[in-house]
């Protein structure tokens, strides 16, 4: 078993590993290195003062629209407003965090939905993606229409996705009802609307798009391994299974690095479809969803808004900041 | 030699093909069974659009009887007011993708092509940039929006919000980083002697961008692109945040007040959902291999 297990193993992890490195910073890094001390000096004026404007305008941009709205957020998550004149900006402290994390009743139902939701894409969401992939990576008849449907949702909003299975979820006049045999009797559920149900309802119809996109990455990670990996491994007599698990699973690191990512990061960003059923209340609570509760309407809380904010911020930069390591790490070193 | 190592891959072969084919009579009960249930939700507001509310109060939601028709189709187009919504989410649409392209082409450019002491360091705060929850962002950009003073002449609220601009700077700036990073990406891997030869001759930077490098990154720039339309276009929460007055919003942000528009009218809003459905399946069908281009781009490299 282990021999069998381990043999293939190596193999893949050399080419896997090299062939990233190559195509990447490895090959290049000399290459370019030699030419750059080159070109820097042949760099005239007017190339400087173009290329400042190559980088200055994006740049400014994204610190102007991303980076200074972050650093606001935070200071504002520290202050009493409400939202009308600047002057009106009192210190808080943190209270707000106080008031949030003791005093929110929604906060840390919230808390466990978006916990709820990301282990659901992990754990039925993305195994499911990773499931249909390999199954259409096989030469079957038909494949690219089954890759067609599964991939169809990917393409529609989330909003969108909340409308269209909120007529399938409906009580009176949904399908799923219908098909349970409860339509039209006490027993049906309003699933969307029923807060005991509704969250994974809502977890359902996102793992419809979630699985779809998971499939495409998948499908392309699949392409990208050595087909003599597979073929070495059956030689050396391991089934399907364990070929995949030992074998081709590893060879995809690349792949299911961005998988976890984007796992997390949608769990997080999780928001548009709870808004669309009810603006994320009612057993449907999101952290997402509280901070806009917390900013638009009536009554604005700017400061506590931001402190969820921020409790957001804090949680999303434990899988960005994974991802770039993993993605610059090399390179910065090379 | 040849009669020794041809032997083995044959049987190899065979045994894989034998065990496939044995195995594709449940892969495929499993995957249609699964393409049904996928199919299902979009196939249910089909059908619910084109029934008439009339039939489907007679016979019931769950029946063939009445007639079909598209009369929800016209109706919901007028009476929602869609042409509207879509010539919103055109006028948005456009100008964020061309204007997130050329910038992150830029970026890319400067950051993969050309040494620059920080160019790793940029690169990353782009690419971070683009992974952070829209959420975080919301409440000082709302404010920041809200307490720019622009003449009425510009902008009927006197300030950012609830113009079309808001929408268009924030969605360019939150996709540059992720353009910028596929890009670079793509650039990286061109020959470093095309710009070399270009240098030779005497071509200044912009040219080398321009005239080289660009058209080069054609097939990279048109899978971002087609990607970044359906992005911008689906995308739900900016519009919600910055416009206020209903006939301004793009159709994705519109089709959250439908469903107080049309009431209890499910035929309506299933047709007015499948409406909205529509230009991304024909995007999706023109261009399908694009998108996926696009959405794999970022993920070849971890």
């Amino acid at each position: 078993m282990s021999t069998t297990a381990e043999k293939p193993a190596v193999p893949d992890r050399e080419p896997g590993e090299a062939g990233q490195s190559l195509a990447t910073s490895g090959r290049r890094g000399v290459g370019r290195r030699t030419i750059r001390t080159g070109r820097v000096r042949r760099l005239t004026r007017r190339d400087k003062l173009v290329l400042a404007i190559m980088v200055g305008l994006p740049t400014l941009i994204q610190l102007l629209l991303v980076w200074l709205p972050t650093v606001f957020s935070i200071a504002l998550s520290f202050t009493r407003w409400n939202g009308l004149d600047l002057k009106d900006i009192k210190p808080a402290g943190t209270d707000n965090y106080r008031f949030v994390v003791e005093d929110y009743p929604p906060f840390w139902p919230a808390m466990q939905h978006n916990v709820l939701w990301l282990v659901f894409l992990a754990l039925i969401a993305t195994p499911l993606g990773l499931l249909l992939a390999v199954l259409l990576d096989q030469k079957i008849r038909g494949s690219k229409i089954y890759q067609s449907i599964f991939f169809t949702p990917v393409m529609l909003s989330l909003a969108l996705i909340g409308i269209i299975w909120q007529l399938f979820y409906n009580r009176d006049s949904g399908l799923l009802n219908f098909l349970l045999g409860t339509a039209g009797t006490p027993q049906a559920v309003d699933w969307f609307g029923d807060s005991n149900v509704n969250i994974w309802a809502a977890m359902v119809a996102a793992t419809w798009r979630h699985a779809g996109y998971v499939m495409i990455l998948y499908l392309a990670g699949l392409k990208g391994v050595d087909p003599s990996l597979r073929e070495a491994a059956a030689i050396d007599g391991a089934n399907a299974v364990q070929t995949f698990f030992r074998v081709v699973f590893p060879a995809m690191r690349p792949v299911n690095i961005v998988i976890v990512v984007i796992t997390i990061i949608e769990s997080l960003r999780a928001f548009d479809i709870v808004y669309i059923i009810n603006r994320g209340t009612n057993g449907l609570e999101l952290i997402s969803a509280l901070v806009i509760q917390n900013l638009v309407g009536e009554g604005q809380v700017i400061g506590v808004g931001s402190s969820l904010a921020v409790i957001l911020l804090v949680i999303s930069l434990i899988p960005i900041v994974f991802y770039l390591i993993r993605t610059f790490g090399k390179e910065s070193k090379a | 030699m040849s009669t020794l190592t041809n032997p083995i891959p044959d049987t190899t072969a065979t045994v894989v093909g034998q065990n496939a084919r044995r195995r594709h009579y449940g892969t495929h009960i499993f995957l249609t069974v699964m393409a049904v249930m996928w199919l299902i939700p979009l196939a249910w507001s089909l059908f619910t659009a084109l029934r008439p509310k009339a039939d489907t109060d007679k016979f019931g939601y769950f029946s063939f009887g009445g007639t079909f028709n598209f009369d929800n189709f016209v109706q919901a187009w007028t009476q929602g007011g869609f042409s509207k919504y879509f010539l919103n989410s055109v006028l948005i649409t456009v100008p964020s993708v061309v204007l997130t392209l050329f910038f992150a082409s830029m970026m890319a450019f400067a950051v993969s092509r050309v040494s620059w002491k920080f160019n790793i360091t940029l690169l990353i705060m782009f690419t971070a940039g683009n992974l952070l929850p829209p959420q975080v962002l919301a409440a000082p950009l709302f404010e920041m929006f809200k307490h720019l003073t622009l003449p009425y002449s510009f902008s009927d609220s006197g300030n950012l919000l609830n113009t079309y601009i808001s929408v268009i700077a924030v969605d360019t700036a939150f996709q540059i980083g992720f353009c910028t990073f596929v890009l670079s990406n793509y650039m990286k891997a061109l020959s470093a002697d095309l710009t070399e030869a270009a240098l030779v001759d005497g071509a200044g930077i912009w040219r080398q961008y321009w005239n080289i490098i660009l058209p080069l990154c054609r097939p990279a720039l048109a899978a971002l692109g087609t990607l970044e339309v359906i992005f911008i276009y689906n995308d739900f929460f900016w519009p919600l945040l910055f416009i206020q007055s209903g006939d301004r919003l793009p159709v994705t942000t519109a089709i959250n007040n439908l469903q107080g528009e049309f009431l209890a009218n499910y035929n309506l809003l299933a047709a007015g959902a499948t409406i909205t459905v529509i230009p991304t399946l024909i995007i999706y069908l023109v261009l399908q291999r694009q998108f996926v281009a696009g959405l794999t781009l970022g993920s070849s490299k971890g």
